[in-house]
């Protein structure tokens, strides 16, 4: 550590001043900090917290280590998915085993003065940081929301560095915190993409995914679409782009407010390398993103929610659902937020969604509770990010289609898809 | 298909120590595990048993446990770290790790292990030119200062 500049009171810290819990964060984060090759530590002005996911004894170890050392968030702060939706859980398979501990986890954060907002999509209710604002977010689909939609500015913070940085109120000044690394580097053509194609909203998933494989760890511009994405369809964008890669920002040319025009975007310096996917890449990448499972087979699972299912998404699902049942054999299942749920039944949308035989699980989502019983081994989903992760987390099979394709098959019993948007003509 | 079973047959001899940086300093050996593909320990590393589960990744249902696992960095999830923090705690983590440039995920993973279980496996940083070079080394010893020796 020979080479970063640490001010007084990150000396302070260091040397144990504010308690242990504290000290250990700051010596965890100047580590880092030495890692990323950062000069100093910079202020955040907020945070958002992914290492509240119960991952077994360590992370559960980690989180009380800190909070019975006494360490405690210095900006307000929010809370990721959890490891166990706390008061539903025994709605569906998950142990007592895994729930007791899952929980002692989120009570730990909570004593670190967390909000507990219990949600991957922080943003949909919460108060949200301003264009410019420096903040340590976790969790890879929030992150690249805060830096392409919201235009603040976050690194790629993991598990156990995010709390570091809320209860030190300080960050690596490196990454993304900096303008000179923001500059795009792919542009992502997409005037190949034909009109029918950029009207369905199963394409921002879908492209994320073909993105995120392809730049990896490269920052992406993207232009020339004919149709202008709403917020969920960039959420969904994000998403499958920082799971199947590393992105951590893209830059919608005309949306990301950094990227007023395709020159903003790259900072003046053109990209290094070019890419232009057309409707044939682009039905591939939807197809990969299922995994043993074909059209018409049958399905024990629909799920939506990855990030968490908004407001306006609820709002569509109604519209679709009005009127419908699902088929006997399939479950339907909504993961979303505790604040959005609630305004969900507020607005009367949850009411046409109970009627066609859909649940909903707050706080938590398939991949970080162990919900699903043995006997659901067949699942269908509108989120590139579940069913990026299904098969390696879950062991499951699963299909990827539209939402309206996702409702279809819930009625249907069995994988239905609508192929007209991806067979389209340019 | 796994590269290694591949690049196995061919000699390693020729082949010197590799210079790299070691972001997380430590010593180690082992047989390598190579892949030119990204992993992400969430959804990609069962913590349990140290087996690759990410069924699109290359190495998929090999044994990383022990192993010097060479990949070029991680992929997406924020989850990377807590599924290898509980890995090196249960003993099921790979020996050391090979990256190409620096990846902070893996190395905040062993600067936290050192801190909560006194152990943590090395994680050592190489230029593209050496990364690519790992792919014919089968067996190897890391150093403390970051060199990869070949054995």
């Amino acid at each position: 550590m020979t080479d970063i500049h640490l001010r007084d009171r990150d000396l302070a810290l260091l040397q144990g001043d504010a308690g242990e819990g504290t000290r250990l964060a700051m010596s965890i984060l100047a580590r880092m900090a030495d890692v990323a090759g950062a000069r100093e530590l910079l202020d955040i002005t907020a945070a958002h917290i992914d290492s509240s996911l119960y991952q077994g004894p360590a992370t559960l170890e980690f989180a009380e280590r800190l909070a019975e050392g006494g360490a405690r968030v210095r900006v307000p702060t929010t809370l990721n998915v959890s490891g166990v939706d706390e008061h539903g859980w025994r709605e569906w398979d998950v142990s007592e085993s895994w729930a007791e501990p899952a929980r002692r986890q989120m009570e730990a954060y909570e004593a670190m003065g967390c909000e507990p907002t219990w949600t991957c999509a922080p943003y949909q209710t919460q108060p949200r940081p301003g264009v410019g604002e420096q903040v340590a977010w976790g969790e890879s689909s929030a992150i690249v929301f805060a830096n392409s939609v919201l235009g603040a500015r976050t690194e790629r913070y993991p598990d156990l560095l995010d709390i570091c940085c809320a209860v030190t109120g300080r960050a690596p000044a490196a990454g993304l915190h900096l303008t000179g690394n923001r500059a795009g580097q792919v542009l992502v053509d997409l005037s190949g993409v034909p009109r029918r194609l950029a009207e369905e909203p199963a394409l921002y998933p879908v492209l994320g995914h073909w993105t995120g494989l392809r730049v990896e760890g490269r920052i992406p511009v993207l232009d020339g679409l004919r149709a202008r994405p709403g917020e969920d369809d960039l959420k969904a964008l994000g998403a499958a782009m920082a799971s199947s890669g590393a992105v951590g920002l893209f830059h919608w040319v005309s949306l990301t407010p950094e990227a007023p025009d395709l020159d903003a975007a790259f900072q003046g310096r053109g990209p290094a390398t070019r890419l232009r996917p057309g409707p044939a890449a682009l039905r591939a990448a939807r197809d990969e993103l299922g995994s043993g499972l074909s059209d018409a087979d049958g399905l024990d699972l629909v799920v939506l929610g990855s990030p968490h299912f908004s407001l306006s998404e609820f709002a569509g699902l109604a519209r679709l659902v009005e009127g419908r049942r699902r088929h006997p054999g399939v479950r339907v299942l909504i993961t979303t937020g505790r604040a959005v749920r609630a305004l969900a039944r507020e607005a009367g949308y949850l009411d046409a969604i109970e009627r066609f035989g859909g649940e909903l699980t707050v706080d938590t989502c398939i991949l970080t509770t162990p919900m699903l019983p043995e006997s659901i081994r067949r699942l269908m989903t509108n989120s590139a990010k579940y069913a990026w992760y299904t098969p390696g987390l879950l062991d499951r099979a699963v299909a990827f289609g539209s939402l309206a394709d996702c409702v279809d098959s819930a009625v249907a019993g069995r994988v239905t898809r609508d192929d007209g948007a991806w067979t389209a003509e340019p | 298909m796994d590269r290694r079973t591949v690049s196995d047959r061919r000699a390693a001899s020729g082949s010197g120590p590799l210079a790299g940086r070691a972001l997380v300093p430590g010593a180690a050996e082992g047989a390598v595990l190579y892949s030119s593909e990204p992993l992400s320990f969430w959804g990609g590393y069962d913590a349990e048993t140290g087996e690759i589960i990410d069924r699109r990744h290359p190495l998929v249902g090999r044994i990383g446990a022990g192993r010097i696992l060479a990949i070029p960095a991680t992929r997406g999830s924020s989850t990377t770290t807590a599924v290898l923090l509980e890995a090196i705690r249960r003993g099921t983590a790979p020996a050391a790790f090979l990256t190409r440039g620096p990846d902070t995920f893996l190395a905040l993973a062993a600067i936290v292990a050192a801190q909560l279980y006194a152990r943590s496996p090395p994680v050592v940083a190489l230029s593209s030119a050496d990364f690519e070079k790992v792919e014919e080394i089968h067996r190897a010893r890391v150093d403390s200062a970051g060199a990869i020796i070949p054995i």
